[in-house]
């Protein structure tokens, strides 16, 4: 099984690199809350707790035992593709990294990155059906193609996927549950329909992956895969439909109750 | 707190009630879909293991029915619940009306689920290596009589009926 010596062998050293770069975010992150907090509120810990957690899970994902079996291992494949684009994303999305950018920048940096976040491309991708179609048509895309194979081939090839499974995971998360601030937001409504759809389209892969194995998995394996991408999905997806109707809860309060 | 004379506060309760009478059937539609898919799940699917995660004989649009039909339920029952202690929060709760759907929602999701889905689509079976007729007696004239019962309930909560228990309590 392992033709994949090209991916495999990139191992240790590249780990510590990885380890060390998500070491900075870290950092960084805690920071900018430390920095920040000085001038405003103090940043809740809480938010750096997220932040930690998240930026753990995806690093659990990339590199380690973990992403180290799954270039054998369908199903550790599979766990690591619901910690990266599923699971990381929302303890970042919760751990609100531009509202703490906005308030850490000076002036005139915050003004273009606020410019920035109201441009026209950043506001086609937050749009929910936008950011689905980018989640799960681009699983649909490795799983039903010979994405997948190419991927235990290549290393440029393997990178790019897991990048695209992060960033269209944590766009996703974004675009349903608003933490941090956004220019144009959606009605719950709108936003509870597409979540739902997607949530469809997540499961019929996962059955799909079960009776129609991506080139280059086993039988067994594809089943013991699909069947944790349909749990584990929905077991995560369960706290993001949660956090949605939690604040749509909070958002149609009524408001007489308060004056009384 | 309200310090409404009492008769006046029941009848406040009674508006307030045919005010969210849609959301407290919707609530209990939704509430019923997902209850009903928890039980499948839970039961046929886990403890019993007669239902099948998948069945060679499954179409293609019984795989994009089935993800559909699950993806609902699980928000469902969520969304619901917040439907719920909305309506709870609002004192706009009536409990009838939201049984009412419950039993409409679990009763039709469950006769599509044993119509279409197990004999058109043919997902899967309720059991297999069993002679499955009895099964799908059961299955489905327990669906038709959820839905009987749950349209009983829901007319029996129209406004008219809320009315004359208002006008009841004002006359006492």
């Amino acid at each position: 099984m392992h033709n994949n010596a090209h991916v495999h062998d990139s191992g240790a050293g590249s780990d510590l690199l990885i380890l060390a770069a998500f070491a900075l975010v870290i950092v960084i992150y805690i920071g900018a809350a430390v920095y920040s907090g000085r001038r405003y509120k103090k940043w809740p810990i809480s938010r750096i707790l997220f932040w930690v957690l998240g930026v753990m899970c995806t690093g659990s994902a990339i590199a380690g035992p973990l992403a180290d079996r799954a270039h054998i291992d369908f199903t550790a494949h599979m766990i690591g593709h619901i910690l990266l684009g599923m699971l990381a994303p929302i303890f970042l999305v919760l751990a609100a990294p531009t509202t703490l950018a906005l308030r850490t920048l000076d002036i005139q940096s915050a003004r273009r990155l606020s410019k920035l976040l109201k441009s026209w491309p950043v506001r086609f991708v937050s749009n929910p059906i936008i950011a689905s179609i980018l989640n799960i048509g681009g699983l649909w895309i490795l799983y039903t193609t010979d994405l997948y194979r190419a991927m235990q081939h290549t290393i440029i090839v393997h990178a790019l996927v897991h990048f695209h499974v992060f960033f269209a995971g944590y766009l996703f998360t974004a675009s349903m549950i608003y933490i941090d601030p956004m220019p144009h937001p959606f009605s719950y409504k709108f936003r509870m329909i597409v979540f739902a759809l997607s949530l469809a389209g997540h499961d019929i892969l996962s059955k799909y992956i079960y009776a129609h194995p991506p080139s280059g998995v086993m039988r067994t394996q594809a089943e013991s895969g699909g069947m944790f991408m349909y749990y584990a999905g929905d077991a995560v997806d369960l706290v993001l439909i949660f956090l949605l109707c939690y604040q749509w809860f909070k958002a149609i309060r009524p408001r007489e109750s308060l004056a009384i | 707190m309200e310090f409404k004379p009492r008769n006046q506060n029941n009848h406040s309760i009674a508006e307030i009630r045919y005010a969210h009478s849609s959301r407290n059937l919707w609530s209990g539609i939704l509430f019923g879909i997902g209850l009903i898919a928890f039980i499948d799940e839970a039961i046929f699917h886990q403890l019993l293991h007669w239902h099948h995660f998948y069945d060679k004989s499954t179409s293609n649009i019984g795989l994009v029915s089935d993800g559909l039909f699950h993806a609902l339920s699980w928000f469902a029952t969520i969304g619901s619940l917040f439907m719920f202690a909305d309506l709870r929060r609002r004192k706009g709760l009536w409990l009838n009306r939201w049984a009412g759907g419950i039993l409409l929602g679990a009763g039709s999701f469950q006769l599509y689920d044993g119509i279409i889905q197990h004999k058109l689509m043919r997902l899967h079976q309720i059991r297999y290596n069993v002679d499955i007729r009895p099964y799908d007696l059961i299955w489905n004239v327990a669906a038709a009589a959820m839905i009987v019962f749950g349209i009983f309930l829901i007319i029996q909560t129209r406004r008219s009926t809320l009315n004359v228990k208002a006008d009841s309590h004002h006359a006492q």
